[in-house]
This record gives C-alpha cells, sequence and structure tokens, in this order.
C-alpha cells in the first residue's frame, strides 16, 4: 500500500481546521528517522541562512514555552499500530505572520540545516504553502492601495515577466 | 574581463585538495569515524571534494586541544597576538585570488565580490582587531584615599563558534578576529554547506598560530554542531544562523550558563523618500543601485534590503527605473568577473526561494520581474540559478516578512514619515535598514525610529570594520565588527585592593 499523505490533528483551541500536512515522501522520511531517533518532533524556523524550514528534533531536545503555538500533531503511524505522534511549533511572533497559511512539509535534496536531524540524509524537509481557505488574510483593496496604478490593473500583472 | 579557470582545471588559481580532513592541535586529523561527505559547488550542481563528517568525538579532540593551548595563548601580550593577527592578514592580502576563487567555488558567489569584499575584507578585519586589541585599556576607580578597584580585560578560554555559509570565510573571520585578539581558543565548525574554503585559509595560516589555538571540525549541525554549542567545556558559544537554531543555542547555552552571542537574520526595510527622486542626478542614481542591491549575494545576506518601502508620488516612477535596472543584472558564470549575480549556495535553497515565489503569487502579490528559476546553459544547467524578481504587494504578506535568503524583493508604498516607520518596523526582525532622503533631519529621524542594529543611510550593503554590527529583536543578542566585539569575549577581572594598614574593625 503506498505511503498516504498524514493531516495534523487540530491542536489550537477554537479551531476546526487543520492547518498543516505530510507529504508521502517526508512521511517515509519521518518514519525512517523514528526508527533511528525515536520520538520527534518540528519546530518552524526563521530568518537567515537556513531558515524559514521545518527543523526535526529529538522530541523534548528543543523546550518551547508559551511563546510557542502547536499548529498541529501528526500520527507517523501506520493503521492498528500504537500511534507515533509528532507535534508541529512555530514561534507565536512567527505565526502571526503565517496563520492565514496551511502549510505542506516536502522534502528536497539538500545539504545540511541548524541541527535538523534529516540532514545528514542529504535532504531537507521544506514547506509549500497554500492559502487557508477559511481565512481572508487581508482584504484585496489593502494590496491595491500599496501598490502602483498600473500593477495594480489585472492586466497588466499578467503581463509583467520580462 | 577575466574568466577565472574552474577549479579542477589547467590554470586554476586553486588546487583543492580530494579529500579533507580536520583541522585539530595545528595538524590535519581524520575524523575518529572515518567518515566524510561530498562538497558540491552550486556553480555546476556537481561535487568537488571531500569532508571529514565530524562527530562528538572528533569535537572532543578539538577542544582537548583548544584546551591545551588556551593558557599559554591567553598569557601572550596583546602586541604578540596582534603581530599574529597582522600577518594573517598580509597572507590574505597577499592571496586574494586564489581565496577568492576557492570562496567563489564553495559558495556560488561572483568573484567579483569575493575579490573585492569577501577576501579584502577578511584581511582588513584582522587588522582592525589587531589593533583594537593593543588600544584595549583596562579600568581601575580610587573608590577612596587607600582603596583602589582594578579591572583588567582576560580571555574567557576556550570558545565555539558555528558559521553560516553566505560569506564562509569573511563569517568566520567576524569572529575568529575578536576571538583571538581577546586570547582565547576556538574550535569553529563552518557550515556543512561550504566546509572547504576555510580550510583553505588554514592551510596558508595553520603555522602563524600556535598549535590548538584555532581548530576546524567540519560535519552536520546535529552531529557535530551540537556536541559543540552543548558541550561543558566551552565558555561562550557564538553562532549565526536562524531563529529556531538560534534559541536551541541559547537553551545549550542556559544549561551551561554560558554567554552567547547569536545572529539571526532580518527583512530589512529599504525606505525611499520622495525627495529621493527630486532630480535626476548622481545621487538618484546611487538611490537606484541602493534599490538593486537586494541582488548583492543573490540575496544571501543577512541585512538583504528585501522590502522596499516607497513613499506614493514617486512609487511608480522610481520602481519602473529600478526594474529596469534590475532587469540588466548580469546573472552568469560566477569566476567571470563581469558576472554580477551568480547560484544561490545550495538546491534546498534554491527549493525554498522557489516556494517563497510561489506563495508570493498565491497571497496576490503582483511579480514586476523575473520569478523564474535561471537555466544559464553549458555546465552552469546543473547550478542553482534564479532570476533577480521584484514583487509588489502589502507588508503583512509572507514575502514581506519572512527571510527569503534570494535574490527576491518585495516592494510596497508609504505614505508618508509615520507610515514609512510603522512599515518598517511591522517585523519580527531588527538587523539592517536603508533610508534615502535628500533631508539630513528627515533621514536621521528615521535612522533613529527604526528599530535595527544597522541603519544605513544615504547608502547600502557596506561592511567597514569598525562599524557595530548586530541585531534589535528577533535578529538576535551581541555586537560583531566593532571594539564591542571583544567584550563578548573577554571575562572582567576585578581586583579590590586595599593599600591601608588599619583593619576594618568588625571583629
Amino acid at each position: 500500500m503506498p505511503t498516504p499523505t498524514i493531516t495534523a490533528s487540530v491542536t489550537i483551541a477554537g479551531e476546526t481546521v487543520p492547518r498543516v500536512e505530510l507529504t508521502p515522501v517526508a512521511v517515509d522520511l519521518l518514519r525512517n528517522l523514528w526508527e533511528e531517533h525515536g520520538p520527534l518532533m518540528f519546530h518552524q524556523s526563521g530568518g537567515c541562512c537556513d531558515g524559514s524550514s521545518p527543523m526535526l528534533f529529538m522530541a523534548g531536545e528543543f523546550i518551547t514555552s508559551d511563546q510557542d503555538v502547536r499548529l498541529g500533531q501528526f500520527d507517523l503511524a501506520p493503521a492498528d499500530e500504537p500511534s507515533q505522534p509528532l507535534d508541529f511549533w512555530m514561534s507565536a511572533e512567527q505565526f502571526s505572520y503565517w496563520s492565514h497559511t496551511f502549510l505542506t512539509v516536502d522534502v528536497v535534496p539538500g545539504r545540511g540545516s541548524g541541527f535538523s536531524a534529516e540532514a545528514p540524509r542529504g535532504v531537507r524537509f521544506l514547506i509549500r504553502s497554500e492559502l487557508m481557505t477559511v481565512i481572508t488574510p487581508f482584504a484585496a483593496a489593502a494590496v491595491t492601495d500599496r501598490v502602483g496604478a498600473a500593477a495594480a490593473a489585472p492586466p497588466a500583472a499578467a503581463a509583467a515577466p520580462s | 574581463m577575466t574568466v577565472y579557470a574552474a577549479p579542477g582545471t589547467p590554470g586554476s588559481k586553486v588546487t583543492f585538495k580530494s579529500r579533507y580532513e580536520n583541522w585539530i592541535g595545528g595538524e590535519w586529523v581524520a575524523p575518529v569515524k572515518g567518515q566524510y561527505f561530498e562538497d558540491i559547488t552550486p556553480v555546476t550542481g556537481k561535487p568537488f571534494a571531500e569532508v571529514a563528517r565530524g562527530t562528538a568525538e572528533d569535537i572532543d579532540l578539538a577542544l582537548d586541544a583548544a584546551h591545551k593551548a588556551a593558557p599559554a595563548w591567553g598569557k601572550t601580550s596583546p602586541a604578540e597576538r596582534a603581530a599574529v593577527l597582522n600577518k594573517i592578514a598580509d597572507i590574505i592580502d597577499a592571496n586574494v585570488e586564489m581565496l577568492a576563487v576557492a570562496e567563489t567555488w564553495d559558495n556560488g558567489k561572483a568573484v567579483r565580490e569575493t575579490i573585492n569584499a569577501d577576501i579584502p575584507l577578511a584581511a582588513d578585519h584582522f587588522r582592525y582587531f589587531a589593533s583594537a586589541i593593543r588600544a584595549q585599556d583596562g579600568d581601575h576607580a580610587q573608590l577612596d584615599g587607600d582603596t583602589v578597584s582594578y579591572q583588567f580585560h582576560e580571555p574567557l578560554g576556550v570558545v565555539g563558534q558555528i558559521i553560516p555559509w553566505n560569506f564562509p570565510i569573511l563569517m568566520a573571520v567576524w569572529k575568529l578576529a575578536p576571538a583571538l585578539a581577546a586570547g582565547n581558543a576556538v574550535v569553529l565548525k563552518p557550515a556543512e554547506q561550504t566546509p572547504v574554503s576555510i580550510l583553505v585559509l588554514m592551510e596558508l595560516i595553520g603555522d602563524i598560530l600556535p598549535p590548538g589555538v584555532v581548530n576546524i571540525v567540519n560535519g552536520f549541525g546535529l552531529e557535530a554542531g551540537k556536541p559543540l554549542a552543548s558541550s561543558n567545556r566551552i565558555r561562550k558559544i557564538a553562532f549565526t544562523g536562524e531563529t529556531t537554531t538560534g534559541r536551541l543555542i541559547l537553551q545549550y547555552a542556559s544549561a551551561n550558563i554560558i554567554p552567547s552571542t547569536v545572529e539571526l537574520g532580518g527583512k530589512s526595510p529599504n525606505i525611499f523618500f520622495s525627495d529621493v527622486a527630486q532630480e535626476k542626478d548622481a545621487f538618484y542614481d546611487k538611490a537606484q543601485e541602493g534599490f538593486v542591491l537586494f541582488a548583492f549575494n543573490q540575496g544571501e545576506v543577512c541585512t538583504a534590503p528585501s522590502r522596499a518601502l516607497l513613499q506614493k508620488p514617486i512609487y511608480d516612477s522610481f520602481l519602473a527605473d529600478a526594474v529596469i535596472r534590475a532587469k540588466k543584472i548580469i546573472q552568469g558564470n560566477p569566476l567571470d568577473t563581469d558576472t554580477q549575480m551568480g547560484a544561490q549556495a545550495s538546491n534546498d535553497q534554491l527549493e525554498k526561494i522557489l516556494s517563497y515565489i510561489d506563495i508570493g503569487t498565491k497571497e496576490g502579490a503582483i511579480l514586476a520581474l523575473g520569478g523564474e528559476r535561471a537555466d544559464l546553459g553549458g555546465d552552469l544547467t546543473g547550478g542553482y540559478y534564479v532570476q533577480p524578481t521584484i514583487f509588489e504587494g502589502h507588508n503583512k504578506m509572507r514575502l514581506f516578512q519572512e527571510e527569503i535568503f534570494g535574490p527576491v524583493l518585495a516592494v510596497t508604498s508609504f505614505i508618508d514619515y509615520d507610515d514609512a516607520i510603522s512599515i518598517a518596523n511591522d517585523t519580527i526582525y531588527g538587523l539592517g535598514a536603508g533610508v534615502w532622503s535628500r533631508n539630513g533631519n528627515v533621514a536621521y529621524r528615521a535612522g533613529r525610529d527604526i528599530q535595527a542594529g544597522r541603519v544605513w543611510v544615504n547608502n547600502y550593503h557596506a561592511y567597514p570594520a569598525g562599524a557595530a554590527f548586530g541585531g534589535y529583536k528577533s535578529s538576535g543578542i551581541g555586537r560583531e565588527n566593532n571594539k564591542l566585539a571583544l567584550g563578548h569575549y573577554q571575562q572582567t577581572k576585578n581586583l579590590l585592593v586595599s593599600y591601608s594598614e588599619n583593619k576594618l574593625g568588625f571583629f
């Protein structure tokens, strides 16, 4: 049976829609790393060289606090096997700018990143993003107010690359 | 125009070894576990050398060597240490082209930058700290007629340093120069994306330093970085990187009760007030260049001016001129001195940049230039190249809030001074910023009101030794590039001396 996509459970109080998922290749890699290291956790990074990537640590290695938000919890275990919970965390201040996007954890070939556990395998976790369908991040007017008259007109937008 | 021969081909300025071991105790030492990893050049995407895959065992060997060297090195006079630092600077100066080609091959950046910026700045940085340590005085206070308080600077002992990949040699030197000037021994871990160029430098300067004063262990963060950062045998840990690893390092430092300086990136605003376009003169030309500097070093700079804020009245015209200018950026072989933008440092970096271009489009940002991977053909097809990219949008978009670390600029407008400062400070970071105005009063006030450690006024991307560099807010703790950095590598010893013959009279 092919590896499934895994969607995280909802862990933010008052919310009903998941915020994070794993691609099948991410699931395979995480199951493999779990065998090597035991329980794991993600903390989404921001800034600089290796930033804006999800960092994978041994569960509890990174001390979270009230300054962090738990976006969801994955269960890596195949059906009918004991649960393998993996939390996905982000700093609260970063979440305030990310909250309107749905995050998919994918894997790409790469070299190194902070102390993240997958790096020695020659791969990196990568975030792909979609807009949350249930949240309107900013009114369309807010964007057009901030760009030039020419660019704000829809036809010009499509013609831009050159 | 010069095109430097690629390493591994006839006439190359640098000949890499096929395999690099760790530099420990003044000699090359094979990794204890015997494992190596391939170093890939982003120029072609192909491996060019094997590098030691260090582990906790190698970090321990390096710490042994550092602890052996630290006491004697810490007791050398400032003049002796300054002489060593000046000698290192002379050797760097005498080998600029060789080091520049090595750095370009390891990192992917254009050789005109390594020749004119990275490597000469590294030499100058050693000279600055050679001077700074000689000019540094202790302190004393006569507390009363017979009591004097003396304050001495003492080295911390053995310190750990973890280096980023965007300026592999220069960022190592930013940390090494103050640490060595202050009399510390160092265990340094380069970034695994760029592990070799610093070793090429060590081949040149290794015999100038006493064995064990500088030790370099390569490897992955989890396997080599963590054992270094969490060791109870270092007296300080310095790190440049991102927020999550920065917090983890501060956490390890707290467990050992040692200081840590961390530089954690930014999302720097570059503000252009209307009067910039008052005349189409040399200053306007300079400001236009200042806008296009988002593409400097392929955007892989913690202080990249990645948010351009244009005042409404000049928004359309200034942006139109700047887009024309950005279109003229020459992308090509990084070893060609005419090339202005080279390769991104790694494949995952390339993928991350493309993922941000994707979310920018989804969020409704408007593409004004670029937006795709660049295929430069020939051997460079496998390299990691991205077109210079300009988006227009709104400061709440993720494009405006996250450090993409690529040649991707987010542009928005502001109405007046207060709006400009409000947008500029609406970010979790505070590392760099730019202010452009012909009105000195406005420029000064804006410079003071922006919450960032470095505000360039009517210039950008200059990094002279002597100008303090470091972050506000989530951009980190500590200052480099200035004599203040000596304090991050020194302990304060207070001798409180009584010159009185008389007892206190308490007992």
